[in-house]
């Protein structure tokens, strides 16, 4: 068990959006967590990160887990698209976070973030504008960073947003490989329901009032997975 | 050419002139380095907002009778630097209105201020020589200089010790505070030694006119550098140059000061404009 959520409730402003979530992710775990806009997704994942605290219950991570050794591919923010930066550059940021004090990159940082840039197949980018790139270049790059701060976790807030339809096939392909061949654990935030059920192994569901925790397949058979993929009845066609 | 080779040669020869090079340069490079982080947090106006706010401090501090006016100045536009840095992140608008309040603010209490409290004879040349530049810049002794170097010297090494750090918080916020990084003690750090750096240079080029040295660097660099240390240094090597350029002009034309540097910004922002049509390094 790597990361495990104990009677977990969010929201904000003293307001709460979720009702008490009970879930876990062991090691080589793909979750995937669906759900209608303002269920709370990016409140679970800034949770997770440590970055705000649950109103209530407890995020408990095993000991061989800190915060900082959670890769992180934050939703991508206007601000970033014109700004001078080589890929390169951006990349070795990614090593920051477990440097501590220690203000300049040494041999060991660039090392890993060149194999990172050559596991994404991005290596021959290294040089390039980070602004002159494509949606889905750009994405691998963030990818490379995040994997460079990943020691066990890998945690995506809507990797293919904006991408194009061959751009996030690669995309979700990436991440299930990294997923297989590295043994990352993936917890991923997506509202891509088709994608998520064939990838993932586990389902969270976070809806108004209603929340599902489970493996894939039980969550695509029951009632609220069923609705949500579209396959279920629809109650308006029953009517007619 | 050479009467005017032969006429710097005499100027440069007094000590005043050189300090006034020395403490111009150094301040246009401190500027120029935090102005590219400033120009890509969207913080371009912080410059304005916080010297139009100094101004108004330094207004309070001259009727106060304060002797050095900086220990009222500088507390005042730090604390205000970071209440705006931190405020500005995640309410844009409010934050963008707030600076346009402060700023202007500011300016009509200090003018009203000095002249209600009226503390030497000159009110309209005073508030023309803070707004604009005073010629204080070529009557600087050694112990100003030596002062200037030392807050130099420290913005500098604060720069390069927290390069990569910075590089991060300013590429990427929730990133870096979601991998481990105090995202909030840079941004301290980002506004308070911008608040030191506009209350140094509103000596220099005025309190209208230091965000010019902010951003103007940093832009004409954008337009030619892909990378973000090709980016920093381009600035700074553009800032050190009108500088001195401006300087000088200044003394062989007995143009203003501030304007002549900031012309001279000017100028290079035009050109790398038009060279970044046709070259990307």
């Amino acid at each position: 068990m790597q990361i495990e959520c104990r009677d977990v409730s969010l929201g904000y402003d003293g307001r709460q959006i979720t009702e008490t979530l009970n879930f876990s992710v062991s090691e080589g775990d793909y979750l995937c967590i669906v759900g209608e806009n303002g269920a709370g997704k990016s409140t679970l994942v800034k949770t997770l990160l440590g970055l705000t605290s649950p109103m209530g219950g407890k995020v408990i991570f095993d000991k061989s887990i800190k915060t900082k050794d959670i890769g992180y591919l934050p939703q991508q923010a206007e601000l970033q698209r014109d700004f001078p930066a080589t890929v390169w550059e951006i990349v070795l940021s990614g090593c920051l976070g477990s440097m501590g004090m220690r203000p300049w990159f040494s041999k060991k940082e660039k090392q890993l973030a060149e194999e990172n840039l050559k596991k994404l197949s991005i290596f021959d980018l290294k040089n390039k504008s980070y602004r002159t790139l494509s949606g889905g270049q750009q994405q691998r790059v963030l990818l490379a960073r995040a994997l460079c701060a990943a020691k066990k976790v890998l945690l995506l807030d809507e990797p293919a947003a904006g991408l194009d339809p061959v751009a996030t096939n690669e995309m979700y392909h990436l991440v299930m490989e990294l997923n297989h061949h590295e043994g990352l654990t993936v917890v991923m935030v997506s509202h891509d329901i088709n994608a998520a059920v064939r990838h993932a192994k586990h389902i969270l569901h976070l809806g108004n009032g209603l929340t599902f925790y489970g493996e894939t397949g039980d969550y695509v058979a029951s009632d609220i997975g069923k609705a949500f993929l579209g396959i279920g009845k629809c109650r308006r066609c029953d009517n007619e | 050419m050479n009467s005017v080779l032969n006429e710097l040669g005499y100027y440069f020869s007094f000590p005043f002139v050189q300090y006034a090079l020395i403490v111009g340069v150094l301040i246009a490079l401190c500027s120029a380095l935090f102005g590219v982080i400033l120009v890509l947090k969207r913080f371009s106006f912080l410059g304005d907002g916080l010297s139009h706010t100094a101004f108004g401090a330094l207004a309070i501090a001259t009727v106060l009778g304060v002797n050095n006016e900086i220990y009222v100045v500088l507390p005042i536009t730090a604390v205000l630097a970071v209440f705006l840095l931190k405020k500005g992140q995640n309410t844009k608008v409010k934050g963008d209105a707030a600076l346009a309040m402060m700023s202007v603010g500011a300016l009509a209490i200090g003018y009203m201020i000095l002249n209600i409290f009226p503390g030497s004879p000159n009110i309209a040349g005073d508030v023309c020589s803070t707004l604009f530049g005073a010629t204080s810049i070529l009557t600087l002794d050694k112990t100003d200089v030596l002062i200037c170097a030392v807050f130099a010297g420290v913005v500098i090494a604060l720069f390069m010790i927290f390069y990569n750090k910075i590089f991060a918080v300013t590429f990427d916020e929730s990133f870096s505070e979601g991998t481990g990084i105090n995202t909030d003690a840079y941004n301290i750090i980002i506004a308070v030694v911008t608040a030191v750096i506009i209350v140094v240079a509103m000596n220099l080029v005025g309190s209208l006119l230091i965000s010019a040295l902010i951003v103007f660097p940093a832009l004409s660099a954008m337009r030619i550098y892909k990378s973000f240390l090709g980016t920093v240094i381009c600035s700074a090597i553009v800032a050190v140059v009108s500088a001195m350029l401006g300087i000088v002009i200044s003394i062989l034309a007995s143009t203003p000061v501030g304007p002549s540097i900031v012309v001279m910004n000017i100028l290079f922002f035009v050109l790398f404009t038009i060279t970044g049509r046709f070259i990307k390094v």
